[in-house]
């Protein structure tokens, strides 16, 4: 029964659909594939076992039917699961149990999808690599001695290692789609406001986006329309209705593209990008082009100043939404031996429970909206933002979707990066545009570079994610999916 | 550190010239908090009314209360305000545990209403004071400090935090810099707060108490000597009653002085106000160097009210206080002094409601003003509450009017009434306290009190009807106060034959 892992979910939709297995076997073969591989893949945080197993007897029973009803699913820990600890791989909520339930997991648990665990990633969801969990990296399943991207990491291995067949990420500068392109995965960043935000753990709220993450276009596809739509409890949540994604993947599987416009961004020039992607990059447009796309060269003058203005953002927001993590109601106390001050024990909760990459964005953002440098930085950090929504409009005025490498280079060895944050900050180059403007985004795996994964990323206008997974669609169909080697 | 001496008030402002500020915090009345839907009870068990966005639990988010929106729209068009068309919520950083997110969500360079003023009145002469903002934020919650001294947290064994008031919505209105009120600047500080409780109060949008911390103050001050510019300004916190608005400014302008005369520097500082000294203290200096880090609210929408639904509110707005002032003294016809003395008891609108009832003005007015304020003072408790209604006052002063009750006996019925026992009339009849009315009755009476007092009598046949007072009494003392005076008297003239 373990060949269940290998299944994507519409493959066991349909062997659920004919009674060929149960929701109870899909889960179980699921659970034991962790329990086989996670101590080397270390892809979980947490897993559910009884919680997983309740939910599938349930759809086994009828209570719950639907597309992906019975489909087990991973959920990244940066989203709230009631009474499953949720940590955000940090120190400072270690044993935290939330009481309620994210908008997006109620409504995975609505649909009949077991939650299987709590996946591994970058602490508060910064850094691109899982290093940065307080908990031990996640090992890439292609070559456990790399990264599996991040801050999703935990939830892209889940998938390359036949862990679960779907899972939750937040991309807020690539997180989801920078994980799926070094794991061979597939990975969504909905349109800002396409999903809703409520439960998951803020690091950047201008940019924070729930998403889909799958080993195929339509699997994806299928939990975007599950997990989309509004939610009055996120005021940024947008209220008119999600495209119907899953109709423009299944086009887009035809193999058809006549007519579309791919934009090229000539501001991405491919300068420090590896050969290796640049070259699987390229053979899969030109496979597009077979399918009747058309390629144009568009300009977006701004993109080069995208991660300046991003990594002012994303730490300014970032250091008022952790300022909660005080010790004072939930979460890790340190110090408080009735004697310090209240001061002296917040400091040191938030010494011992925040790692360092969480430090060093908390101290740069307090930096960038301290009185006599908020205009100057933050300020100005925003306006580059226009500027850079203003390109994509421009562009989208040209092109049907934008195209690119999802990360210039193929998963990196630990340790390769953490010393120079810039160069862990250059994965998400290409990424971190798509989520100052706001639109949807998704990367889809193109071929290997020296033998590893390489990611094509589509960028379309907000509100219309359909297009991105048309073309994602006619991209696998073209390309096929990746296996990665055995464990 | 050098003791200086104060000078007295008169002598301060002979010499420096005051300019005064005002920031007033209003706590709504909405029924829900400003980004959650928890109930909003005063005196709720502590945490009771309490969920996952109003204590910041990790993951939640804030969603806008519209009617808070909708309240502080009303005050700013009550005030003369601009209203925006579209403004930002803003995030105030600052540590501190009775606040949830370790940040406040208010307003800053971008309030919703904007550039107004209000009038108020003092001694018959007017004073505009101008408004520069009136802005929408969040309460913070309530820390207690356990163990050490009166509730301080020096010493304190434990500080607890009750997170009911955290997120409750509060308006923060700002008024402009007021200067040229020289001597009567403590006063129509207070006119002015009182006006604005008034105003508030009147669009039934909070009940602006400021005892129980519905309305509060921070008064700013500085002093200038003549023809210079103005000084650095101080904020006193904790001003939390009317009388005290006035003190502190007195007080910090005696303050001040004393040290300008000594050449003293003023620093920028908060204070606090002292209610048992009537002084201010310097508050925590840290609090003064916070930077707070004020950006836009990521977790909201901007706020864009619909001009057509501004439009609305204004053309519904409730009669302006002072407008209606002097709209009741037209009909109560009575003098500003006596007005004032009414809005001062907070018995406005019970005497409206009296009336409504039936009572004539005066009549009206009478009980409120005299019996039934008595009483709210001595209890300390508000008129509103003193048990009995503009309904039952109406009733007494009906059954005065209609001859059943005197005076004596209208104010025994009271008594029974706020006891709780029942309708004035009710009380009368369970009291047995009705005018006897039974001329037979009252006539035995008489003939007897006559009879006893023969030369009385014969002064009162002899014309000197002034005598007939003390036959009168004695009716009176025989039918124990249930006769009317008037009838009494009456019958004692035409029996002996004078009318």
């Amino acid at each position: 029964m373990s060949d269940l892992t290998r299944k994507t979910a519409v493959e066991l939709r349909e062997l659920l659909d004919a009674k060929e297995v149960s929701a109870v076997e899909v889960a179980t073969a699921h659970l034991d594939q962790i329990a086989a591989v996670d101590d080397r893949v270390h892809a979980f945080l947490h897993v559910d076992r009884e919680g997983a197993l309740d939910a599938a007897r349930r759809v086994d029973a009828g209570e719950i039917t639907g597309p992906l009803a019975g489909v087990p699913i991973a959920v990244k820990d940066v989203v709230t699961t009631k009474g499953i600890p949720t940590t955000a791989a940090s120190k400072i909520l270690e044993g935290w149990k939330p009481p309620y339930d994210a908008t997006i997991v109620e409504r995975l648990k609505a649909a009949g999808m077991p939650i299987l665990g709590k996946t591994n990633m970058d602490e508060f969801a910064m850094g691109s690599s899982t290093e940065y969990s307080a908990y031990g990296p996640t090992n890439n399943p292609w070559d456990l001695g790399r990264i599996p991207g991040g801050s999703g990491g935990g939830s892209a291995a889940a998938l390359a290692a036949y862990e679960a067949p779907l899972a939750i990420g937040t991309d807020t500068g690539g997180s989801i789609r920078q994980p799926g392109a070094v794991t061979g995965t597939v990975g969504a960043k909905p349109t800002y406001g396409g999903t809703s935000r409520y439960g998951l753990i803020a690091f950047s709220s201008s940019l924070d986006t729930p998403g889909p993450c799958a080993r195929t276009v339509e699997d994806t596809a299928l939990l975007h329309a599950v997990i989309a739509g509004h939610d009055p409890r996120d005021s940024t949540s947008i209220a008119q209705p999600v495209p119907d994604v899953v109709a423009a993947a299944r086009l887009g599987l035809q193999g058809d593209l006549t007519g579309v416009r791919l934009g090229i961004v000539k501001e991405f020039t491919g300068e420090g990008a590896e050969p290796g992607v640049l070259a699987a990059f390229r053979e899969s447009l030109e496979a597009l082009v077979k399918l009747g796309a058309e390629v144009v060269e568009v300009s977006c003058p701004h993109f080069e100043y995208a991660l300046p203005a991003y990594y002012l953002i994303a730490p300014s927001e970032c250091s008022s939404n952790l300022a909660r993590f005080d010790g004072v109601r939930y979460g890790l106390r340190v110090g408080d031996d009735g004697q310090r001050s209240l001061e002296e024990v917040m400091s040191l909760t938030r010494e011992a429970g925040f790692g360092p990459e969480v430090k060093r964005r908390i101290i740069i953002g307090t930096y960038a909206l301290s009185s006599g440098y908020y205009d100057a930085y933050y300020g100005q950090a925003q306006k580059v933002r226009t500027l850079i929504t203003r390109d994509f409009e421009t562009a989208f005025s040209k092109v049907d979707v934008l195209v690119s490498p999802t990360t210039p280079f193929v998963a990196f060895p630990f340790g390769s990066r953490t010393s120079d944050p810039y160069q862990m900050y250059l994965a998400d180059l290409f990424t971190i545009p798509t989520n100052l403007y706001g639109g949807p985004a998704i990367s889809v795996p193109c071929g290997l570079s020296e033998g590893l994964p390489v990611g094509f990323q589509i960028m379309a206008p907000t509100m219309a994610d359909d297009r991105m997974y048309r073309v994602a669609g006619a991209l696998e169909s073209a390309v096929g999916t990746l296996t990665p080697p055995a464990l | 550190m050098t003791i200086i001496a104060l000078p007295s008030y008169d002598d301060a402002i002979s010499r420096y010239e005051p300019v005064i500020g005002l920031e007033t915090h209003v706590e709504l009345g909405t029924q829900t908090k400003m980004f959650c839907g928890c109930r909003t009870d005063f005196g709720a068990e502590p945490n009771t009314q309490v969920c996952p966005v109003c204590l910041a639990l990790p993951g939640a988010l804030p969603v806008m209360n519209r009617a808070a929106i909708e309240a502080t729209i009303r005050i700013g068009l009550a005030l003369n305000c601009e209203i925006a068309q579209w403004c930002r919520m803003a995030r105030k950083n600052y540590f501190y545990p009775d606040m949830p997110k370790n940040f406040q969500t208010s307003q800053y360079d971008e309030p919703l209403c904007v550039d107004g003023y209000v009038d108020v009145t003092l001694d018959g002469k007017e004073y505009r004071i101008g408004i520069e903002r009136v802005h929408i934020e969040e309460d913070t919650g309530k820390t207690l400090h356990v163990g050490g001294a009166t509730g301080r947290i020096h010493g304190a064994t434990e500080s607890l935090v009750d997170y009911n008031r955290a997120g409750i919505p509060l308006v923060e209105i700002v008024t402009k810099p007021v200067p040229g009120l020289g001597a009567l600047a403590p006063e129509v500080a207070k006119a002015y707060v009182a006006e604005l409780r008034d105003i508030v109060r009147s669009l039934g949008v909070s009940d602006v108490r400021m005892e129980q911390g519905s309305m509060r103050c921070d008064v700013n001050t500085s002093l200038n000597k003549p023809g210079e510019e103005w000084g650095t300004r101080t904020e006193t916190k904790n001003v939390n009653s009317l009388r005290s608005v006035e003190r502190a400014v007195r007080s910090e302008i005696i303050r001040q002085a004393g040290l300008l005369d000594e050449g003293v520097r003023i620093f920028q500082e908060t204070r606090h106000f002292q209610e048992t000294t009537g002084d201010t203290r310097p508050g925590r200096s840290k609090e003064t160097a916070t930077d707070y880090r004020y950006f836009p609210e990521p977790d909201l929408v901007p706020i864009a009210p619909d001009p057509a639904w501004v439009e609305e509110l204004r053309a519904s707005q409730p009669e302006k206080p002072s407008v209606k002032r002097a709209r009741l003294r037209e009909e109560w016809g009575i003098s500003e002094v006596e007005m004032q003395s009414a809005v001062n008891a907070g018995a406005i609108e019970l005497i409206e409601e009296t009336i409504a009832a039936g009572a004539s003005p005066a009549g009206a007015r009478k009980w409120w003003l005299g019996e039934l304020a008595r009483r709210s003072n001595e209890l300390g408790i508000e008129l509103a509450e003193v048990g009995a209604g503009p309904a039952q006052v109406a009733e007494l002063q009906k059954l005065v009017d209609d001859g059943k009750l005197n005076d004596k006996l209208a104010r025994q019925v009271l008594e029974g009434v706020v006891a709780g026992e029942g309708s004035p009339a009710e009380v009368m009849a369970a009291r047995g306290l009705e005018v006897v009315s039974d001329t037979g009755a009252l006539q035995a009476a008489v003939d007897e009190a006559i009879a006893a007092n023969p030369d009385i009598a014969a002064k009162i046949r002899d014309g000197k009807v002034a005598a007939a007072g003390a036959l009168v009494g004695a009716v009176m003392k025989t039918t124990r106060g249930q006769a009317d005076a008037k009838t009494v008297r009456d019958l004692i003239l035409s029996r002996l034959g004078v009318s």
